[in-house]
């Protein structure tokens, strides 16, 4: 079976890169970046999320086709936040007709 | 006439397409609870830009220790149900009962710490309705954050209940010796649990982790 490629060893390893990138973005909270600390703070959450699919949930050994219905999920939610801020963000670029 | 029961059902050809479909099935099933989480943190992300500020504010109300210690419990735990998953694989079923009941015990953990930030919140009253207060310049902005607050971490913490009473379920039928032919449900139960981490992983840096606004 695919799963059993994964060893106890990884899984310990996934575990101890999670908690690392856990103490970073905690560390991170603390110090002032200004305009990254939202992209940073986001950025740690995805590779925490990323190594949680890859191997915890066996997404690295699962099939092509697992992998498309992940990623699909992920891609619409990205569309629906992007395309939702593309409009708040730019609201305030042009001048309302009245104002 | 009637053949020993087995865990393949008759429309699969095999076990390992049987094995298969279920994972794809239960993906669909995460992609389903991504766009219904994902709805909550579009809300939250558009209040955020446009209240940045009260949003900011109400932010540090919340005790980054607690959500940071629950954020570990439920790493741990996600790596105690991978470890789950695993001796399911090997027909291992002392060490599978006993990494699902590790699993169980740190998320009853995690209920336990939340339970504990949300009467914080109650006894310094943060609870968004009539007894709600809050110093600073916009506390009707404040109320929507920890309006959103709660509902997110309310509907996550629904889901890891009914996460736990599956994992418990799945210890009991694991005791009586299921899953030694077919251990498909013991990773099905793992990828939700997983699901479950990966949305804390989220709401952790999103709710507690804001700059302070200077």
């Amino acid at each position: 079976m695919s799963e059993s490629q994964i060893t106890t060893k990884t899984y310990l390893k996934t575990f101890v890169a999670l908690l690392l990138l856990l103490g970073l973005t905690i560390g991170l909270s603390f110090v002032h970046l200004g305009p990254f600390h939202s992209i940073t703070s986001l950025a740690i959450a995805i590779a925490k999320a990323i190594l949680v699919m890859i191997y915890f949930m066996h997404l690295r050994y699962g099939t092509r086709l697992t992998l498309i219905f992940a990623g699909a999920g992920f891609y619409w939610l990205i569309i629906l936040l992007l395309n939702t801020m593309a409009d708040y963000v730019t609201r305030s670029w042009l001048p309302m007709p009245g104002h | 006439m009637s053949q020993p029961k087995t865990a393949l059902a008759e429309q699969f050809e095999n076990i390992t397409t049987q094995r298969q479909s279920a994972r794809l099935g239960m993906w669909t099933f995460i992609v389903t609870e991504v766009m219904f989480f994902g709805g909550l943190f579009l809300s939250f992300v558009v209040y955020r830009y446009v209240y940045a500020e009260a949003f900011s504010q109400a932010s540090h109300h919340l005790n980054i220790a607690l959500g940071g210690i629950n954020t570990g419990v439920l790493l741990t735990s996600s790596l105690t149900m991978a470890l789950a998953v695993q001796a399911a694989e090997h027909r291992n079923k002392r060490a599978l009962i006993l990494f699902l009941l590790f699993t169980i015990l740190l998320g009853v953990v995690f209920l336990a710490i939340k339970g504990g930030e949300y009467y914080i919140d109650y006894r310094d009253h943060l609870i968004p309705g009539s007894g709600f207060r809050f110093e600073g310049e916009f506390p009707e902005r404040a109320e929507m954050f920890f309006y959103l607050y709660f509902a997110m971490t309310g509907l996550h913490a629904l889901h890891l209940t009914i996460g736990i009473v599956i994992v418990a379920v799945v210890a009991l039928l694991g005791w009586r010796g299921h899953y030694q032919e077919y251990p498909a449900p013991v990773e099905m139960t793992g990828l939700y649990w997983h699901f479950i981490d990966i949305v804390w992983i989220f709401l952790f840096p999103l709710l507690y982790l804001m700059e302070k606004s200077s």
